[in-house]
């Protein structure tokens, strides 16, 4: 594969990472929850090292991206657990020792070691999950008519739904509406997911991005998310305690995100304990409450360094339930993907 | 000096405008041309000259909806914002006293100093159903319920109007400052109306600065991702919007680029359009 596409992008990136190749910093490519200064500092205080963080949207991007950059420009790489595979096919990643990762104390669900490892090899680990579900105002809707999708996307909210701007966990939730299950979307399900969206679009009054659907939600212009869920609604919670979700009968989509160290890092020894760090009880308790975004942290041990309130918010107790009740995204090879891709588009513009 | 010597100082002088054109137009025109002649199969980049790519805008119709839509857009907003800026750059260049001005033009460009993020998020929250603009018309009695505003074409069109009435008010300005008033003195000497100044005057001469900024609110419009994608809520996509979903997940830079072409295109018939009346030394 040639490595001219992503010129326009890696052109940036060099910029930013001058001096990338200094003993005492680590370059992540991260998503925004890991941006939080108080998950960071305590990880560059403890080590004397100084993180340097770039976000990115969308495993294409980071690919494009971390493809045209030098070898050893980057260090760690946090991507969708569905995506490791991508990584290490464009050999991206390094092989991680499953020694180092104390999977044995995380929900049995979310170790996932299907998805972090190819052939056997272990090139990622989860470090946080949570549900694309229903968000809601408690104080506008009735409770109970979100404890269905049938009744969410009903005529009874017509115009006072948003729908989270990203197809694959939304046409997850449309295909378990019609009792298809997420690991088994394939071709001949789209006709019928695709009804689904039309449903689904037609009640909407917009398809919004985190930012777009929580000014939605808090400013009443609509009452529900649907694909919200704690992450959506966890940071307005202090302020409009009505801002709430919940896992309908038909269960919710599974996200999940893994970090892993990249390939050719020149400071593979500090990646290394970065990744500790952020899978430590300690990290999963600061990652799983990062200003940015929050969520369920991947390690059950987290949970002695949460408080009650935010154990509350998380729905910690409620977790054995909803997991057995959720499916992983839909994680479709690249032709189901591009097919699924058109129809979300389609039906955006219909 | 010889004549070679003076040869190679003209050089000099044209070299850095040269490189820079070729390093950050041409070149990267290059590549998106190349790239949309690629192909993606599966998720690995092939390199070749194939036409695939455009001839999904044949056979994809969310694509030319696309098309559609950022065009029907930036028309209104072009259209919508030269009715609005001519009449504040006249009232500016020929009833504001000279002294004032600058202050007024100030006032004009204010907008400017805010982020343009910042601005079109405060746009959601004003045409929100409980926001500014809901509850005056709730006020005055003009409605009962709250109308939908937000994530909609008008929310989407008043951002890009906001932003583009400024910068086409400075344009329109700079041109009719630059008119001699004894155009519009001898025109009432000779019995004209002020309408008929207006028409056969005034609005002839002012057209390279109407123009001009037309052109560059077209062009700046029509490839805009911020404003339709935070105020028109996804309800409809311009291409640029698709263009966005291309690359975030598949990283299909064939297609991408592809759609960039169309609307490279699209901004080369709008130049070709005006180009009879465009001054862009004027600005």
């Amino acid at each position: 594969m040639t490595r001219l596409p992503a010129l326009l992008l890696s052109s940036a990136a060099a910029t930013a990472l001058t001096g990338a190749a200094h003993a005492q910093e680590l370059n992540a490519l991260v998503w925004c929850d890991h941006t939080d200064p108080a998950l960071i500092e305590p990880f560059e205080a403890a080590h004397g090292v100084k993180v340097n963080l770039r976000e990115y949207e969308g495993t294409g991007a980071a690919l494009a991206l971390l493809e045209q950059s030098r070898p050893g420009d980057w260090d760690v790489l946090v991507i969708d657990g569905i995506d490791v595979f991508r990584a290490v096919e464009a050999g991206i990643l390094a092989p991680l020792d499953p020694a180092d990762l104390p999977t044995g104390d995380f929900f049995p669900e979310v170790v996932m070691a299907e998805n972090n490892s190819v052939d056997g090899v272990t090139y990622a680990v989860t470090e946080k999950f949570g549900y694309n579900t229903i968000s809601y105002n408690a104080a506008k809707v009735d409770p109970a008519d979100m404890e269905n999708l049938a009744t969410v996307w009903s005529e009874k909210y017509d115009g006072r739904i948003s729908i989270y701007d990203y197809y694959l966990p939304v046409m997850g939730l449309a295909a378990m509406a019609e009792g298809i299950a997420t690991a088994d979307i394939g071709p001949d399900d789209l006709e019928t997911i695709g009804g689904v969206l039309s449903t689904m679009r037609a009640r909407a009054a917009s398809v919004a991005g985190v930012v777009a659907a929580q000014t939605a939600l808090a400013t009443g212009e609509v009452d529900i998310v649907v694909g919200g869920g704690e992450w959506l609604t966890a940071v307005l919670a202090g302020e409009q305690p009505d801002l709430t979700w919940t896992i309908p009968e038909q269960g919710a989509v599974r996200w999940a995100q893994s970090i892993g160290v990249v390939a050719g890092s020149e400071n593979p020894d500090l990646a290394l304990e970065f990744v500790k760090y952020i899978v430590s009880p300690e990290g999963q308790a600061r990652l799983a409450t990062s200003s940015c975004f929050w969520g369920m942290p991947a390690n059950a041990k987290a949970g002695e360094f949460l408080s009650e309130d935010q154990k509350a918010i998380l729905r910690w107790d409620s977790q054995p339930d909803y997991l057995a009740r959720s499916q992983l995204y839909p994680a479709p090879d690249a032709d189901l993907d591009i097919e699924m891709q058109d129809l979300w588009l389609e039906t955006l513009q219909q | 000096m010889t004549a070679r010597a003076e040869r190679m100082r003209g050089w000099g002088f044209v070299a850095p405008a040269l490189i820079w054109t070729l390093a950050f137009f041409v070149v990267p025109f290059l590549v998106m041309g190349a790239m949309s002649l690629a192909t993606l199969e599966g998720r690995t980049l092939v390199w070749g000259v194939s036409l695939a790519n455009y001839a999904e805008l044949t056979e994809k119709a969310y694509l030319w909806r696309a098309i559609l839509v950022s065009l029907e857009i930036t028309l209104t907003v072009t259209v919508v914002s030269v009715l609005l800026a001519y009449p504040l750059a006249s009232i500016i260049a020929f009833r504001v006293p000279p002294r004032w001005q600058r202050l007024a033009l100030l006032l004009a460009i204010l907008p400017f100093w805010t982020s343009y993020v910042v601005r079109s998020y405060a746009w959601l929250l004003v045409l929100a159903r409980e926001g500014v603009v809901n509850q005056a018309l709730i006020g005055l009695g003009l409605v009962s319920e709250p109308v939908t505003l937000a994530n909609t074409r008008f929310a989407t069109v008043t951002g890009f109007v906001h932003f583009f009435v400024m910068l086409l008010t400075l344009t329109i300005y700079a041109n009719l400052i630059q008119l001699s008033p004894n155009y519009r003195r001898a025109a009432t000497d000779l019995g004209a109306s002020a309408f008929q100044t207006f028409r056969h005057v005034t609005l002839p001469l002012a057209l390279p600065g109407i123009v001009t900024g037309a052109f560059l609110t077209f062009v700046l419009c029509i490839g805009d991702y911020v404003t339709p994608q935070i105020l028109g809520g996804n309800t409809e996509l311009t291409v640029p919007q698709v263009i966005m979903v291309q690359l975030g997940r598949r990283a299909d830079f064939p297609l991408a680029s592809a759609l960039a072409i169309v609307l490279m295109g699209i901004v080369t018939l709008a130049y070709l359009a005006s180009a009879r009346w465009l001054r862009l030394d004027r600005l």
